[in-house]
């Protein structure tokens, strides 16, 4: 349906065969299906602007080798550019060594927090580990209870609390957490998730509860989780999120529809922050490690040419 | 002489100038676009639409630029908009579909409210047996609203649970039903399938139903919000978009690119998370903020 940009870039160097350099005027045409490329990928402005400038450096004065086509090598720069920014290798994940290790859940509204509270213990289970789940979200409604249907659904411990006769609010937020903390330690689980509940970067009052988790909480990991549809605005949320909790790491979700996913380029660019984890649908088991070259061609709408540049 | 060199000079200069107002101005304006999430494509068409109007109506002033650029926007949504639909034999059915996360179950809560407050009666349905705690989550909005609610249990047949609700909703000469439907990826044909077929029960039981299918789309929702749209279209036959979060910084512009190319008007928006925070589309507020 949609001409690949491959093709576009092939178009672009129809001119440019077999010999001579890659010059200012004839790359032009070619950042500009880059630029429209990595647009409709969802990747920010800003950060389009910047990714041009770099390749356009890189590219400009190179020679045509006769190992690559023109096209093939301005895609392998380009394709250099992203995982470089991307960050090379797939992150670790922090474990504390005095347990337990507090994972904070964090992001907008419906991006994914507590279906993938349930994965990341499922995941840390499969390791060996001894994941304790809780859920602070006492605003959305049924919100802890969907928690729970996960937690029993994975057999995973959950700590539940009694929120009966309390207002929702910051303070029965912090009596969970605290509670879950104790309650984690008392039965050996040497790993707490946090499940919150989704709110807006902008909101002020709820930023500060997330503030005060941190604090009470002291978690090893503070992880951004975000939907893979996220347009331009991605990195707003982002941004603000990581000024407010220094995030430690990003769960790209929703990654199993057809979304390209640039959003995952803007956030880490902002945040400074690898991500960590994809999610990949809606049950416990569909979560895997970040690879980043993977969702480079994802971005750039292209699979099987970058098998081809790989090689050369 | 001198003088009328200088004029010359002069005028050429402030001509260069505007020229060069013109030019930024658009291009600031197409950032704009862009970061609303209105996406390349329609941007392009606007732009030059605007580029080429400017030019005939003698436009250089950034200012006027910019509310012609609005008119241009306004007249995309209103395009699409459609006057209040009355429908011959109540029950109005209203289907809510869309991606994972978007605020189907949120909005459903909150219409049923809606349409309470005008004295309409309506009957809520949980079509959504799938996902976790999602039947308890409308539960509670059906208590907040006072409307009653059809449900079965977790792991249940969908289309048995619509069937049960489109035969109370008749029974019972409800105004309105609402069904709200499990979050699915619109990539998942199995899934749509079965949307599909929840839309042909609801025909077969009432044959001008569904009235409405409405797509819940998220504000910050990208590009990826146009395949939504097209798939969601296909298989459910939307009607209408409600677009969710706008209290956030999202600008919602994929609304636009949605109106442009799929010819479907945004019905609602979702400013909040509580039971009123649902307004009508007011296609004047949406444009003014996805320039401000
Ligand atoms: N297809 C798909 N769906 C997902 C994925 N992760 C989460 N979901 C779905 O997205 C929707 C929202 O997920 P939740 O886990 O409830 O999101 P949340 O961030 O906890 O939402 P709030 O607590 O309301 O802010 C649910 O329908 C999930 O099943 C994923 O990786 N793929
Ligand atoms: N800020 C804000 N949050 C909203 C709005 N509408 C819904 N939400 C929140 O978004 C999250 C997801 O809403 P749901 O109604 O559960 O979404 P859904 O589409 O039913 O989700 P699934 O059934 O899991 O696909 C919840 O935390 C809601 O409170 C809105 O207009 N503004
Ligand atoms: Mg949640
Ligand atoms: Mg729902």
């Amino acid at each position: 349906m949609f001409e690949n940009l491959s093709e576009k870039l092939q178009r672009a160097f129809k001119n440019l065969r077999g010999q001579g350099t890659i010059t200012e005027e004839n790359i032009q045409e070619a950042l500009r299906e880059i630029r429209v490329a990595l647009l409709e990928a969802d990747v920010n402005l800003n950060v389009v602007k910047e990714l041009i400038e770099h390749i356009r450096a890189k590219a400009v004065g190179q020679e045509v080798m006769t190992a690559l086509s023109p096209t093939e090598q301005v895609i392998k720069i380009v394709r250099d550019e992203l995982v470089a920014l991307l960050g090379k290798d797939t992150a670790r994940f922090q474990f504390s060594s005095r347990p337990p290790t507090v994972i904070l859940m964090a992001g907008l509204q419906g991006s994914g927090k507590t279906t993938t509270s349930g994965k990341l213990a499922a995941w840390l289970q499969k390791g060996g580990h001894r994941p304790m789940l809780v859920s602070v979200d006492v605003y959305r409604p049924a919100a802890r209870e969907q928690l729970k249907v996960v937690a029993n659904s994975i057999k995973a411990k959950i700590y539940e609390g009694d929120t009966k006769g309390e207002e929702a609010g910051t303070p029965l937020v912090e009596r969970l957490a605290k509670e879950a903390r104790r309650e984690a330690v008392i039965s050996g689980c040497d790993t707490l998730i946090v499940d919150t509940a989704g709110r807006l970067h902008i909101d002020t009052d709820l930023m500060d509860e997330m503030s005060m988790l941190k604090s009470l909480l002291a978690p090893q990991e503070i992880l951004f989780v975000a939907d893979a549809m996220t347009g331009q605005d991605a990195v707003r949320s982002a941004e603000e999120f990581h000024k407010r909790l220094a995030l430690t790491g990003v769960v790209l979700t929703k990654m199993d529809g057809d979304a390209r996913g640039g959003a995952a380029l803007s956030i880490r660019h902002v945040t400074g922050q690898p991500v960590k984890f994809i999610g990949l649908g809606e049950k416990p088991d569909a979560f895997e490690p970040f690879h980043p070259d993977r969702i480079v061609s994802r971005i750039l709408g292209m699979g099987d040419i970058m098998t081809l540049i790989e090689k050369a | 002489s001198r003088t009328r060199e200088s004029l010359e000079d002069r005028i050429e200069t402030v001509l260069s100038m505007t020229r060069t107002v013109d030019d930024a101005a658009l291009e600031e304006l197409e950032m704009s676009l862009i970061a609303s999430d209105i996406g390349v494509n329609v941007t392009t068409e606007i732009l030059d639409a605007l580029r080429e109007r400017a030019k005939r109506q003698q436009i250089r002033d950034g200012e006027e630029l910019r509310s012609l650029l609005k008119e241009q926007l306004k007249a995309i949504l209103d395009e699409q908009a459609r006057p209040p639909r009355t429908v011959a034999n109540p029950p109005e059915v209203i289907l809510m579909v869309g991606v994972n996360g978007t605020g189907k179950t949120t909005t459903s809560g909150k219409m049923a409210a809606h349409f309470r407050a005008q004295n309409k009666s309506v009957l809520l349905c949980a079509a959504d047996t799938f996902r976790a705690a999602a039947i308890e989550q409308l539960e509670v909005w059906s208590q907040r609203s006072g409307v009653e609610m059809i449900r079965s249990k977790q792991g249940g047949d969908p289309s048995a649970v619509l069937f049960d609700a489109l035969q109370a909703a008749t029974a019972r000469k409800k105004d309105y039903l609402i069904v709200d439907t499990a979050g699915r990826l619109h990539t998942k044909a199995g899934l749509m399938d079965e949307l599909d077929k929840m839309r042909r029960i609801t025909q077969r039981f009432i044959p001008d139903a569904p009235h409405e299918v409405l797509l819940v789309l998220d504000a910050t929702t990208g590009q990826n919000g146009l395949q939504q749209a097209r798939l969601f279209t296909e298989s459910a036959g939307v009607t209408g978009i409600v677009l969710t979060k706008l209290d956030g910084t999202a600008k919602g512009g994929i609304a636009v690119a949605i109106a442009r190319e799929l010819k479907l008007p945004v019905r609602y928006i979702g400013v909040g998370e509580k039971i009123d925070d649902l307004l009508p589309f007011d296609s004047e507020a949406f444009v003014e903020s996805l320039l401000g």
